[in-house]
């Protein structure tokens, strides 16, 4: 592994909390069910207590331990779901949706935006200062919104160029602007509001 | 039971069945690469499809199941065009490198490549190339042509119980690994390479050493330990190139362990190839006719109860039955064939057999393990254990050091006191009672201590007192650790009428001692004055000590019969001549025997045969075990009491443990990486 890993991992006491309530889920004896939402929970305790939210190896041996499972099933489950990351990455993590809908909506210009606000060179790439990594994700499910840029698990929707820029530099400043569309947009409706069912009686009317 | 049509064969299978078997049942080959009929299907190869009436498409037969009333048909242009498309994918990150690989000549992929595969390749971009893995000093990889059948992974997980193989990362980068690198931990990793259907994962000391046309084959048994287990011994001229299980589905099934399989490479080192004598306190070659006249002159006049004869480890019930009826002829009942110590009772068959039988594991539905680390002292034997555990309702426990058995196990306690507490009723003995077939195995490692005899009579009791013993079902076991440890027993070499143990032939209390492959003890325990005769095949420690060497031929070099722990007797055939002067035993006795006029009465193997057959009812038919059952519940005798040392592992050192292996550098190399420790124990 060309990167350092920590030679210890132990869920800390917020981690214990979620992972009883978890495993409880589970019948008895079906435990290892549970190993993404324990291998989720252990990228999350690594985000923040190091600032780089992914999975070291201690840390899948950590969740087959609590498991009880050979260290080998959850390596696989880990290095399966792109979700997981098994390097450092960045303090945030953009993840630039490249699929048909968002691409025909400029998901082109997002990527080169968070390239060169992120000073990012390309995918898999991570900034001089630690901040971004860049990855490229298949569909996030929000295509009414496109392009989509997943910050962590935020979604920011509706993006161009200036707004991913703006975007990007918000969060250099450590600010955490609101997820969702960033035209204002109300859920998945049209841009501008609704445009049918505006004469519908509201209830007792 | 479900009727099936198979190309208009009509076969009858049971419901549950997949087509896969219904096919084989009509005789219908169907190429394969996943599935393997003692592992769990997989269904990811796509090979072996077939077309179904009234289905869609094409079906992956192995993990279809048959119904009433199917229509199968195996060869039809939709089944070859299928097939060919999947061999078409199968090859396009395939190497293609057959002429370099170790493979070639027995590999499935080759093979069926010739039934469905192309005379081109359509794919002209890059092929994947994926880094090779190193799992450990027996197997050597080469992970680009990996089919990624899992195979191994689900062999590694199901079989041998350490699951330390999987598939990681996802499509083109899926890769077959250990993910952090490491040596894998099983003592059945050899059976990885058999079950590859590639390249992928091959013999590391077989490493570009031959192929397989070259090679002359024989069909052998394993001695290295007292399962044995059916071998395929391949030799090219005067060398053992590889040795390969061969299928016995009562005693290995298909597998086999590794020291067995590995240390071959021992049989060309350390060994006796021409007689010895010690002249003026130094070893110095000699001829036959010199050795003999030494040990002769020595003999001469010497009473009965002077001579004694030790049986090794690896010795072949013909040898052995040929030095008990030289020292017969010498007036001697000084015999012995544990050089372990173990208080075994030869008096009576079932009193030192493996009475279920290996299959009878099988049947089993609780299992009680006294003194015996069953993993490391018959690897094949624990998996047939880890088989029927996996199939639901056993219940193991173990009085002994806590080990991983690979299936869990309830510790009950590591001494013989926990013996006591389990004849008195309590806790485990419940289970055991209430069980339909009870089963108790003993190690004989267990019976290798001062109070061994006592352990001996106390799990006879246990295994009465919970029902272990019935006319239809005989669950006392005993665990040997070699495989010519029970052929001697059979043959009742141990000490006769007024004879010395090997305890009691220690320190000079005789004056000459023929020692046949008896390795196992210390030879400083004989006294300064006595006289030895080694005869064996290789140069170990008890050679050092002797005054005359007689070269022995090893288990691969003599046409034997060997009994492994069951009391099942089974030949095993010559691959390959004994090295430079040494020959087969019992000629050998035979030869001495003339010299001194004491003519031991057979000039053929034939003879000799029908000699046994009369010493021993098991040596009449082969490859049988005696009958299921028993009648007799009397308890060996015992005249001392059970102490209070807990059990301990018996063979220190799993790759070390005979001569063949402590000759080989293969089982060094084992030895060294593998240590001492303890694998860490599988969660599962």
């Amino acid at each position: 592994m060309s990167h350092p890993e920590p030679d210890h991992f132990a869920f800390d006491a917020d981690s214990n909390a979620q992972i009883e309530k978890i495993v409880a889920r589970y019948p008895e004896g079906k435990q290892a069910s549970a190993v993404i939402p324990l291998l989720y929970i252990a990228q999350k305790q690594m985000g923040r207590a190091t600032g780089s939210a992914w999975v070291p190896r201690v840390a899948m041996d950590a969740v087959a331990e609590r498991l009880s499972m050979p260290p080998i099933r959850v390596y696989e489950v880990a290095t399966f779901y792109f979700m997981f990351n098994t390097k450092p990455i960045g303090r945030f993590h953009l993840q630039v949706c490249g699929t048909t809908p968002c691409w025909l909506r400029g998901s082109d210009d997002v990527l080169r935006a968070c390239k060169d606000a992120g000073h990012l060179k390309g995918y898999g790439d991570t900034s001089q200062d630690g901040l971004f990594t860049l990855s490229e994700v298949e569909c996030l499910g929000a295509c009414v919104n496109a392009p989509i840029l997943a910050v962590d698990d935020d979604f920011y929707e509706d993006l161009d160029y200036d707004r991913t820029v703006a975007l990007i530099e918000a969060l250099r400043r450590g600010e955490r602007p609101q997820p969702g569309s960033t035209i204002g947009r109300q859920t998945s409706a049209p841009e501008g509001g609704p445009l049918v069912l505006h004469d519908v009686p509201a209830a007792g009317e | 039971m479900a009727k099936v049509t198979v190309d208009g064969i009509e076969v009858e299978v049971p419901n549950g069945a997949t087509v896969l078997q219904a096919c084989e049942a009509a005789g219908k080959e169907i190429p394969r690469f996943c599935y393997h009929e003692r592992l769990s299907i997989a269904g990811n190869c796509r090979m072996c499809l077939v077309e179904v009436e009234r289905a869609p498409k094409p079906v992956a037969s192995c993990a279809y199941p048959v119904a009433d009333g199917m229509k199968v048909f195996t060869d039809t242009p939709v089944v070859r065009n299928a097939r060919r498309g999947v061999m078409e994918f199968l090859l396009i990150n395939h190497p293609l490198d057959c002429p370099i690989c170790d493979q070639g000549g027995e590999c499935d992929l080759q093979d069926q490549a010739m039934g469905y595969g192309m005379d081109h390749s359509r794919y002209r971009e890059e092929k994947r190339v994926v880094k090779d893995k190193y799992v450990g000093p027996l197997i050597k990889t080469i992970m680009t042509r990996c089919i990624q059948c899992t195979r191994c992974v689900r062999f590694a997980a199901e079989v041998a119980g350490t699951p330390e193989l999987g598939g990681t990362n996802r499509g083109e980068n899926m890769e077959i690994g250990t993910y952090v690198e490491k040596a894998l931990t099983s003592e059945l990793s050899g059976n990885l390479i058999d079950i590859c259907p590639v390249g992928a994962l091959t013999s590391r000391p077989y490493a570009f050493v031959s192929r397989p046309w070259e090679l002359r084959k024989t069909d052998s048994i394993d001695v290295q330990d007292a399962v044995g287990t059916a071998i395929r011994v391949d030799s090219r001229g005067p060398e053992v190139m590889r040795i390969l299980p061969r299928v016995n589905e009562a005693v290995n099934e298909e597998w086999m362990a590794d020291r067995g399989r590995f240390s071959f490479d021992g049989l060309k080192r350390k060994r006796l190839d021409r007689p010895w004598v010690r002249r003026d306190g130094k070893l110095a070659p000699a001829t036959w006719a010199e050795a003999f006249a030494a040990i002769a002159k020595k003999l001469e006049g010497l009473p009965g109860d002077r001579i004694g004869a030790i049986a090794g480890d690896l010795v072949d019930a013909e040898s052995v039955l040929a030095l008990k009826d030289l020292m017969a002829a010498y007036g001697s009942a000084n015999l012995d064939c544990r050089q372990d110590g173990a208080a075994i009772d030869a008096s009576r068959g079932d009193w030192f057999r493996f009475n279920s039988g290996i299959a009878g594991i099988d049947e089993a539905d609780a299992l009680l393990i006294i003194g015996s680390d069953v993993r490391r002292e018959a690897p094949v034997l624990n998996a047939r254990i880890r088989k029927r555990w996996s199939l639901g309702k056993l219940k193991v426990g173990v009085v002994g050091p806590k080990t991983d058995f690979t299936y869990p196990v309830k510790v009950l306690g590591e001494g013989p006191e926990t013996l006591t507490a389990l004849l008195a009723g309590q806790g485990f003995a419940e289970v055991l009672k209430d069980a339909q077939r009870p089963m108790v195995i003993l190690g004989r490692g267990a019976i290798a201590r001062p109070d061994g005899a006592a352990v001996l009579a106390t799990a006879w009791q246990i295994a009465e007192a919970v029902g272990a013993l019935k006319p239809d079902w005989h669950g006392f076991n005993m665990l040997h650790h070699f495989g010519g440890q029970v052929g001697a027993l059979e043959l009742g070499f141990v000490p006769g009428q007024g004879g010395k143990a090997l305890g009691a032939m220690m320190g000079g209390n005789i004056d000459a001692l023929w020692l046949l492959g008896a390795d196992g003890f210390d030879p400083a325990r004989i006294g300064a004055e006595t006289f030895v005769i080694y005869q064996g095949h290789h140069g170990d420690r008890a050679a050092a000590r002797a005054d005359v060497i007689l070269p022995g031929a090893a288990y691969t070099e003599k046409d034997a019969t060997y009994v492994n722990t069951e009391g099942r007797a089974q030949q095993a055939f010559l691959a390959i001549h004994p090295p430079g002067e040494a020959r087969e035993d019992w000629r050998i006795l035979r030869a001495y025997s003339e010299g001194v006029g004491k003519t031991l009465p057979y000039d053929s193997l034939a003879q000799l045969r029908a000699r046994l057959a009369q010493a021993a009812p098991c040596f009449a038919t082969l490859d049988a075990i005696p009958a299921s059952g028993c009648t007799d519940m009397t308890a060996p005798a015992s005249n001392v009491a059970l102490g209070s040392a807990p059990f301990v592992a018996a063979l220190p050192s799993y790759h070390l443990a005979d001569t063949i292996a402590r000759a080989s550098e293969v089982m060094a190399e084992c030895a060294s990486i593998y240590g001492g420790a303890a694998p860490r124990l599988a969660a599962e």
